[in-house]
């Protein structure tokens, strides 16, 4: 690989102004307007989705031809019915059995075919609302649609998360980015909040999380067999987000037991107590999306913004992202352009860094690195 | 504007794979070293990592990256700034530039019919036949409430859409009601939001009117000929053909940097799998024999085959070795990927790496136990993938497929699959995991172990993963593409003769003599359970005699006699008399993990015990 070539990091970064889209899934009505500041939890627009369908095979139940469904219908298209109310009658084995059809639920006769015989039943509408999300400014309406809110906040992406979109208070439940988050830690107070640990969160943990009703859990590391239990089904495809599992799980560096990275971890402790907005969505393919942290802050005078990434160089802070040296920091310290035999056998283009910790020195494959973003 | 044939000196060629861009130089010596051939031979290969994510979100830094690793091991200027220089001048430059791609992990779509068993199933068979990854198929009988249907529309933000449902002249309200639903959710594409999202409508021609109304102005609509115009009949072709130019169009253009990238070259930008099929097809019809291709990806597995003439094309979504790692392991099982380790590995350690590479795809392994393990893996998602392409290979035959009403209610179609591994002559396998593995050896038995080949079979691996850049420069320069195929590209392992039959381990199995040229004859008689290499001459032709014992089949039939020319390779003859139809493991841990270090230092697999 060139020295061109980098995997660049995750952003984690005290200040960045950024925007979120709230759209309704169908066309509704926006109830705020451009420039109004608005909370996460404020509702922004409002609609109602078309009820669930459900079809009722008439012909079958009253063994009749499908082209005599039509006329076998004791009440209207288009007319409200309860659940149990009789909707089609008919008779069979000449005239001696009389057969009828009752509504699986509420909802209205919407239509019925001659073809197959099927009817279709709409239940009722269901409302459905959208929040903020973030605490910030409607920066656009889209009309019908939704609004773009703009927000200055510190903002951190994870590696990996599950769940949706959440907030609460940020609460910091380890005392080191090495600690694991332990069950011992959470408590009642906890509920509705966004809780920090370090390194690692269990299963058990995770659990004692959900029944508390935290909102959020923003740990290191966990393990994929906890995930597996947690979900119900192993994970294949990285596209999460939509997942229903009583709160939203962020991971900053991992599977396994990995020490959150000591950026990550004094940006959440100095924001200990504020309001942060959550999201699990992750997709991992181009268009990659990862799990973020909003925390809404001042805004930062201009030109304080975030200088534009430099590329992999001597003396480049980067995170060693596979074993052996698995989630340790280094700074680049040669850049050999020849190709070097790993223990893998492997010839790959290589660098030698020197770790943060112990000042020890090893050789990695260049695609085994990200570079630390600032 | 394309350079004429008789000028082209120098090539270069590139493949935006989804995880790395490989740019190969190829040149045409008229004036070869004593003894060397002349004609077009590769110079060097480049490589960096693909650049459709974010920050750069444009695939041309990630082609230009690989160019300049190019001009680094050539020693020659082939950029100016960020343009290729065309055509040659002197000694800087190239005459003709070619691409192909599978970046942003293919062509992702979503599909959607009336009845998912139905109209549902023959529009994924569509979208598949065209080299499209399936994300997900909507219908009205999935079990999902339409704002679930909506919500995963929006979600999964797929690069284009096909409609399908109803038979011509059957009811169009359903038709219409699923048009609505996709309406409603307003979906944008994946790449580049300034576009409208493509959508096909393969579905029901009496719906047209309303599906046109319905969906015209929110998306790029095309409408073709319905996929599944009765019950009994599929038409897919139109679709396919629909899908193929739609991605040119559509997707492609608006694939960040691509538009730039189609100005680069005067030969369209070939999907990668369509250009590996090129090659397969090649040399089947070259060597007259039944030929399987793989080439394993880091989002999708292609398997490619060729038997009796027919070719026959499957992609297996979402198995593949980064994008996609995870989903192995879902599909394959803990158990099935365990079984290939010779080393005892916790199963929460295995999950974890197989986790952390699919949220980090572009690592490498590092360490020889993290290079076994992807291997293990590889195994597992090519032979999944196979499994599919047997499947699938029934129903693909010809451009249309006609099925009786029986096979409408039963799925597995009824005629025998056309993949007979007692007829395979060549297994060729391609893709990073095999075409870079560290030792041949490796590459051959993955191959083995996952395609379980029958009888006396050859084996190839694609050198430095070049088919995807022949395939599409065969279609411009048949010379070129033809002599770095044969030189420099298809590097020829040797073969496998496998007999099929069980037996006890130790028991008589196969008595092997094989004569060489320059080299005196080996008779070795082979027993049960083993595997074991003999070498062959790089390149010479050996004459190959084997004798199973009773009950053990090389497809002459049960104890007869089998004799073959065998073309050289690098890794040599392996006689695998591990049992066949079934070949199992051992299913005691310790005793599984004793066999497979056996088999591996049968083979020189590793430097090292691991």
């Amino acid at each position: 690989m060139s020295i061109h070539a980098y995997t660049p990091g995750l952003r984690v970064t005290d200040y960045a102004r950024l925007r979120r889209e709230r759209r309704l899934p169908l066309k509704g009505t926006v109830l705020v307007e451009r420039g109004a500041t608005v909370e996460a939890d404020t509702v922004v627009a409002r609609t109602e989705l078309p009820g669930n369908v459900q079809t009722v095979n008439v012909a079958a139940k009253l063994t009749l031809d499908p082209a005599r469904v039509p006329s076998a219908l004791t009440v209207p298209l288009r007319a409200a019915v309860k659940k149990g109310d009789v909707i089609a009658r008919g008779k069979s084995l000449f005239g001696l059995v009389q057969n009828k059809v009752e509504a699986p639920v509420d909802g209205t006769i919407e239509s019925v075919s001659a073809v197959t015989g099927q009817l279709i039943l709409r239940e009722p509408p269901i409302p459905v609302e959208i929040n903020a999300y973030v605490r910030g400014t409607v920066a656009e309406v889209l009309p019908g649609e939704g609004v773009l809110v703009e927000t200055d906040a510190a903002f951190l992406q994870g590696i990996f998360g599950i769940g949706g979109e959440t907030f609460g208070p940020l609460a910091i439940a380890a005392s080191s980015p090495d600690e694991e988050l332990a069950a011992a830690r959470l408590e009642p107070g906890h509920r509705g909040k966004v809780v920090v640990g370090g390194s690692y969160v269990s299963h058990a943990t995770l659990q004692r999380a959900i029944e508390l009703g935290v909102a959020a859990v923003v740990v290191g590391g966990f393990d994929d067999r906890d995930l597996r239990q947690l979900l119900g089904r192993d994970l294949g495809v990285a596209i999460t987000g939509s997942e229903d599992i009583g709160l939203t799980l962020v991971l900053t560096e991992g599977f396994g037991r990995i020490r959150m990275a000591e950026r990550t971890w004094r940006l959440l402790m100095s924001h200990d107590g504020d309001q942060a907005s959550v999201s699990g969505a992750t997709q991992i393919r181009a268009g990659v999306m990862r799990p973020e942290i909003l925390i809404p802050r001042a805004p930062l005078a201009a030109g304080a913004a975030r200088a534009a990434s430099t590329g992999l160089e001597i003396g480049s802070l980067l995170r060693v992202i596979r074993q052996p040296y698995f989630g340790r920091i280094a700074h680049v310290v040669e850049l050999p352009p020849e190709l070097q035999r790993l223990d893998s056998e492997a010839m790959v283009r290589v660098m030698l860094v020197e770790f943060a910790d112990d000042q020890s020195r090893a050789v990695v494959p260049r695609a085994n690195v990200e570079l630390i973003e600032k | 504007m394309e350079p004429r044939l008789e000028n082209i000196r120098s090539i270069l060629a590139t493949d935006c794979g989804s995880t790395t861009t490989k740019a190969i130089l190829i040149e045409r010596d008229d004036a070869p070293a004593a003894g060397g051939a002349g004609g077009f031979r590769l110079v060097v290969r480049g490589e960096a990592p693909t650049t459709v994510e974010a920050p750069f979100e444009d695939v041309t830094r990630g082609v230009l990256n690989a160019v300049r690793e190019v001009e680094e091991l050539a020693g020659r200027r082939i950029l100016d700034g960020d343009r290729i220089l065309t055509p040659r001048r002197g000694d800087e430059g190239v005459d003709l530039y070619v691409s192909t791609s599978s970046a942003g992990g293919g062509l992702q779509m979503m599909v959607s019919g009336l009845v998912l068993q139905m109209t549902g199933e023959s529009a994924q068979r569509a979208a598949l036949g065209a080299g499209a990854i399936v994300m997900d198929v909507i219908a009205l009988n999935d079990g999902r409430r339409p704002y679930e249907k909506i919500r995963r529309l929006r979600q999964l933000r797929p690069d284009m859409i096909l409609l399908s449902g109803g038979t011509d002249g059957g009811d169009t309200r359903r038709v219409v009601e699923m048009a609505e639903i996709l309406a409603a959710a307003d979906p944008k594409a994946r790449l580049g939001a300034g576009y409208e999202l493509p959508v096909i409508f393969a579905g029901n021609q009496d719906a047209v009117p309303m599906v046109r109304e319905c969906l015209e102005s929110r998306t790029a609509l095309s409408v073709v000929p319905n996929l599944r115009p009765t019950l009994e009949r599929e038409n897919l072709r139109p679709a396919r053909d629909a899908i193929h130019e739609l991605f040119m169009e559509h997707v492609m253009a608006h694939a960040p940097g691509y538009k730039k990238l189609m100005t680069w070259s005067p030969v369209p930008i070939m999907p990668t799998p369509g250009a590996v099929g090129i090659i397969i097809e090649k040399i089947a019809k070259r060597d007259g024999i039944a030929v399987v291709g793989v080439d394993i990806g880091g989002a999708t597995t292609d398997v490619f085959s060729v038997f009796r003439e027919v070719f026959n094309r499957t992609v297996s979504a979402n198995l593949g070795m980064s994008y996609s790692v995870s989903n192995v392991l879902a599909e394959a099982g803990i158990d099935n990927i365990l079984r290939w380790v010779p080393f005892e590995v916790e199963e929460v350690d295995l999950r974890n790496r197989i986790k952390n590479k699919m949220i980090r795809p572009t690592t490498i392994p590092h360490t020889l136990e993290d290079l076994v393990i992807e291997q293990a893996i590889a195994r597992e998602a090519l032979r999944l993938a196979f499994e599919q392409h047997k499947e699938l290979a029934r129903g693909m035959v010809g451009i249309q497929t006609e099925r009786t009403i029986s096979d409408v209610f039963d799925q597995t179609a009824s005629g025998a699959t056309l993949v007979n591994l007692l007829d395979l002559g060549l297994l060729v396998g391609s893709g990073g995991v095999l075409s870079h593995a560290p030792r041949r050896a490796q590459a051959a038995l993955m191959m083995i172990d996952a395609f379980v080949p029958e009888g006396l079979t050859h084996l190839a691996v694609d050198s430095i993963f070049m088919a995807p850049q022949l395939g599409v420069l065969s279609t411009v320069h048949e010379e070129a593409a033809t002599q770095v195929f044969e030189r420099d590209c298809l590097i020829r392992l040797g073969a496998v003769l496998a007999p099929i039959g069980t037996g006890k381990p130790g028991q008589s199995c196969v008595t092997v003599e094989l004569a060489s040229p320059g080299a005196a004859p080996v008779t070795r008689r082979v027993p049960f359970g083993e595997l074991v290499l003999l070498p062959l001459p790089g390149t010479a032709t050996s004459r190959l005699t084997a004798i199973p014992e009773r009950g053990f089949d090389l497809g002459a039939g049960k104890g007869k006699a089998l004799s073959a020319d065998v073309l050289g390779g690098v890794v040599g003859l392996i006689v695998d008399t591990r049992g066949r139809r079934p070949f199992a493991l051992p299913p005691a841990p310790a005793e599984r993990i004793a066999r497979l270090r056996a088999w591996n230092a049968a083979l020189d697999l590793y430097g090292r015990e691991v």
